[in-house]
């Protein structure tokens, strides 16, 4: 028993321990928010009137708005006029070689099993290969545009697709859809565009491994994804290493669109600073994501690693409109110290024979508060759908909170809606077991937590999977082993 | 702009009524009554009445049965009741203490507290606030007091009377205590009423709560009812609703559980327009234990909205829910259960299920379970289910040779005895069976007997 609250203890009180000061070169307009700076954002980024009118609009309408405080969150007031709305990303690198690099973030790297170049890539030092980088992304982008897969940043995607941008941008997630997602709109600075043309499987995982070109793109990010058709992709989101990122607010748009009978995977691994463990600092993360099944038979999963952020605001949602579509969410959200986390999915169901399934495993540890906040929604017109929620709450320590808010309604006859939920601690009986078969304490702690994960863990890609299994055990584990 | 003027002017309405009658609801009234009063009519006029915005009446709108004009009964008027009549909805071969109220006014014509065990009280609120008011100072409002809930806050600024019931140390009473509330009035009517039970330590009570309608017009029943559970003691309150179309009902009941003690509470509703049920379970003592059923049928327009809310605020005890509700025509349902584990409420295990059957396309049922949960150490779990008869179960049945129709009303049933099976008292179960089955019949939309033909 002592061992495990020691090591519960160990675990609860851990720092973060991949943060460190930068100090990157920028390209900045005063902080502040108005009419005049949304303007200056679209001047400099060279975009069509079209998205100019988009962007006052949405600001327009945010002016109105109020932030949410529903959510089980105590968000601190955020001053909307201090912050900086647009910073291009940074083009000095930060390091010279990989030997000023913080020597425990290279052993992250190497726990994550990171390939040496990328390492490079991602602390930000100046690679000499970099030309292999750049050379991996043309070769990626050669083998897609044969493939008639546009995948750009969403700054190229408005000069070179202006029509295709026009015509989606905004279909899933309206700018004036919640406050954050108003703001957003407002004043995206950048964010990835992908189209996926009728009949196209995509080769490769989409990731932002070699989206060179959008990585750092800064606080607020706009992801646009149109898969036409009988296509299919799988698009991998954040990165697994620690990001540090100094910005407090990300208010990030996700957007999907699927056709008839076409599939998109949308996988999100997310590690950003979490604060110290007084709970000063950190990102607030409040993200919109919505996909939309336009088509029949078409499928939409989200996939989410929650680990990082001080908050998380956060519901990747699914409307399912045509027939016998699918929407699918598997989360697993990790909070400690004095992390909150609000988040969850809404599943819309409008379509004939629709079918969604919801997975949400949480663990909270140290002071923090994780909470699931779900919506199913069946519209009298969506005959015999059917969804199965579960949502799990693991506790570590006694001064942690879990809770469950789900909302069900359903307005016919012929679905089918289940949820349950259940909160617990790791078992004594469990540990004893584990030690009994010569298993340490510490071992026993990380195989309960990842076999409790495992369910969503597996759901992810392949290698990403592997990465997001060693993060949990990082996130927990670090001081354990 | 029209919405907005209309919510100032509901609750405005009642507000001012209130200003208009001050002198006529504190006269005759104990001190202990007239001083909730004023503060609660203001915290009513700050949040007026709640609209979907609301997230605690997020499922549930008030505004139109808040919209129609009503008759308040201010002061205690001398209608003839026809005690006759008010048998007819009585439970047979049930052997209880009766005690009558109409429309939020106690009736002592039939001298209830006769045949009670010596020391136990039982009587109208406004006369033993007047002449024991030692009896009630602890505990009045103690618990809804503590409530943001509006229609809480109207009941305490307007209320004049309702039922007392005092079980002193280590009291059993054996038989049940039937209370029943009648609603009788010619024109609209606006019934307020507000119950105290107060069981002391290691006694025993069964309670057993009917409502009735006895009018054809509209009726807006507003009821508060706090039950103080002592160490040890065991306490069952029934409810069973049977109101017409029209009505619009809203109960809420405060529990407060001390250590060692023991609550059953089951609500039946079986007719009703619009039924709302707040209900609150406070464990401010360990190794407490409290079981809480629902079960509603509904039909045509009506709706039942249980909201509940179990305060785990001591360790070690505690606490299982199971909601069902079977909803047909147009009707609408809604649950929401939220359990709160406070910080250090260790080994607390909490359990709640609502499940719900919906017969028709245009039933609607929103369901809310929550969990709140602050401490480690606990088991808790929650599950919802909307759909519809097994169909599995119903296939079994008919290669046995039973009708569809056969079939389907023994899955029904079958559905609903796992609430009913709860409720411990045998004549009142086998009773409640049995209006279940004339009620899914459709032969109760008309209850038996009845001249009042309320739901045709």
């Amino acid at each position: 028993m002592e061992t495990q609250e020691k090591l519960l203890n160990d675990i609860t009180t851990q720092e973060y321990q991949y943060g460190f000061f930068t100090d990157i070169e920028t390209d900045v307009i005063p902080k502040g928010l108005s009419e005049d700076v949304i303007r200056l954002i679209s001047f400099k980024k060279k975009e069509p009137e079209f998205m100019l009118e988009f962007r006052l609009k949405a600001y327009r309408e945010w002016l109105k708005m109020k932030s949410p405080e529903w959510a089980h969150l105590k968000i601190p007031p955020i001053d909307f006029q201090e912050t900086i709305y647009y910073a291009a990303p940074r083009t000095s690198p930060k390091y010279e070689s990989l030997d000023e690099v913080d020597p425990e973030l290279l052993e992250t790297f190497k726990k994550l099993g990171i390939p040496i170049e990328e390492q490079k890539h991602l602390a930000g030092v100046a690679v000499d290969v970099v030309m292999d980088s750049v050379s991996v992304t043309t070769t990626f982008k050669k083998v897609l545009a044969e493939k008639g897969i546009i995948f750009c940043s969403f700054s190229e995607a408005l000069i070179e697709h202006p029509e295709l941008v026009r015509k989606y941008l905004g279909m899933s997630v309206p700018p004036t859809d919640n406050f954050f997602a108003a703001l957003n709109s407002a004043v995206f600075s950048d964010g990835s565009f992908c189209y996926i043309p009728k009949g196209v499987r995509c080769p490769m995982e989409l990731s932002t491994y070699f989206r060179i070109n959008t990585a750092g793109t800064g606080q607020f990010e706009r992801t646009l994804i149109i898969a036409e058709d009988d296509s299919y992709v799988s698009y991998l989101e954040g990165c697994t290493a620690p990001m540090r990122d100094e910005n407090q607010l990300h208010a990030a748009v996700v957007e999907i669109i699927a056709m008839d009978r076409a599939e998109v995977k949308y996988s999100t691994v997310q590690n950003w600073y979490p604060g110290d463990k007084n709970g000063v600092g950190g990102i607030y993360n409040f993200v919109t994501k919505r996909g939309i099944c336009r088509g029949e038979s078409s499928k939409i999963s989200w996939t989410q690693v929650e680990t990082g952020s001080a908050i998380t605001w956060k519901y990747p949602s699914c409307v399912l409109i045509g027939d016998n579509s699918v929407g699918e969410f598997n989360s697993v959200a990790l909070t400690n110290h004095h992390q909150q986390a609000d988040t969850g999915t809404k599943m819309i169901h409008i379509g004939k024979n629709t079918k969604s399934t919801i997975t949400s495993k949480g663990i909270s540890a140290g002071k923090s508060d994780n909470a699931y906040r779900g919506l199913v929604k069946v519209m009298p017109g969506a005959t015999n759908a059917r969804n199965y929620s579960q949502c799990d709450s693991l506790l570590l320590g006694s001064t942690c909170g879990a809770h469950t808010f789900p909302y069900i309604e359903v307005g016919n006859k012929s679905s089918i809606v289940e949820h349950e939920a259940t909160t617990s601690k790791i078992g004594e009986n469990q540990i004893f077991y584990c030690n009994q078969r010569g298993i340490s304490t510490e071992d026993a702690i990380g195989m309960i937590v990842n076999g409790y994960a495992r369910e969503v863990l597996n759901k992810l890609p392949m290698e990403f999977a592997v990465e997001a299994q060693k993060l949990l055990a990082i996130s927990l584990e670090g001081s354990v082993g | 702009m029209s919405i907005i003027s209309e919510k100032i002017s509901q609750a405005d309405q009642l507000v001012s009524l209130f200003e208009q009658s001050r002198e006529t609801l504190n006269q005759g009234s104990s001190p202990l009554l007239n001083r909730m009063r004023e503060v609660s009519i203001k915290r009513f006029a700050q949040t007026g009445i709640p609209d979907f915005k609301n997230e605690d009446y997020k499922y549930t709108n008030l505004k139109p049965a808040f919209a129609k004009s009503y008759r308040q009964e201010l002061v205690r008027e001398k209608g003839i009741i026809n005690l006759n009549e008010i048998f007819k909805c009585n439970v047979p071969q049930l052997d209880t203490h009766l005690v009558f109220l109409v429309n939020g006014w106690f009736y002592s014509g039939n001298n209830p507290g006769a045949a009670l065990p010596s020391g136990v009280i039982v009587g109208s609120l406004e006369q033993i606030a007047n002449e024991r008011p030692e009896l009630l100072e602890n505990h009045l409002n103690r618990q809804a007091g503590l409530s943001n809930d509006p229609f809480v806050a109207l009941n305490s600024a307007f209320t004049k009377d309702g039922f007392f019931l005092y079980i002193p140390k280590g009291v059993a009473i054996e038989k049940p205590v039937q209370v029943i509330n009648l609603l009788s009035s010619d024109d609209n009517l606006m019934a307020t009423q507000r119950n105290l039970v107060i069981a002391e330590a290691g006694c025993q009570v069964k309670i057993l709560v009917c409502d009735h309608t006895l009018t054809t017009s509209s009726v807006l029943f507003n009821t508060v009812s706090e039950v103080f559970v002592g160490e040890d003691a065991m306490v069952d309150v029934y409810t069973l609703q049977n109101h017409h179309n029209l009505s619009t009902t809203i109960n809420s009941s405060f529990y407060k559980q001390q250590r060692n003690s023991t609550l059953v509470t089951g609500a039946i509703s079986l007719h009703g327009g619009l039924i709302r049920n707040n209900l609150k379970i406070t464990f401010s003592g360990d190794h407490s234990e409290a079981s809480m059923y629902g079960m509603s049928f509904t039909d045509k327009k009506q709706h039942v909205d249980n909201f509940t809310l179990i305060e785990h605020a001591s360790p070690n005890c505690l606490s299982n829910q199971i909601y069902k509700n079977v909803l047909d025509d147009e009707s609408t349902g809604a649950f929401s259960g939220r359990i709160h584990v406070a910080r250090d409420a260790q080994q607390t295990n909490a359990f709640q299920r609502n499940n719900n059957i919906l017969l028709s396309d245009k039933a609607r049922m929103q369901t809310k379970p929550q969990l709140i949960i602050d401490a480690d150490d606990v088991k808790c779990s929650h599950g919802a289910t909307v759909g519809q008869i097994n169909e599995e179960a119903l296939f079994f049945l008919r290669a046995r040779g039973i009708g569809e129709k056969d079939a389907r009303m023994m899955l029904m049933n079958a559905f609903a005895h796992e609430v009913v099976q709860k409720i411990t008292i045998e004549p009142l179960r086998d009773q409640i069976d049995e209006l279940i089955e004339k009620r899914l019949k459709g032969e109760i939309s008309v209850c038996h007997d009845c001249e009042y033909k309320c739901n045709s």
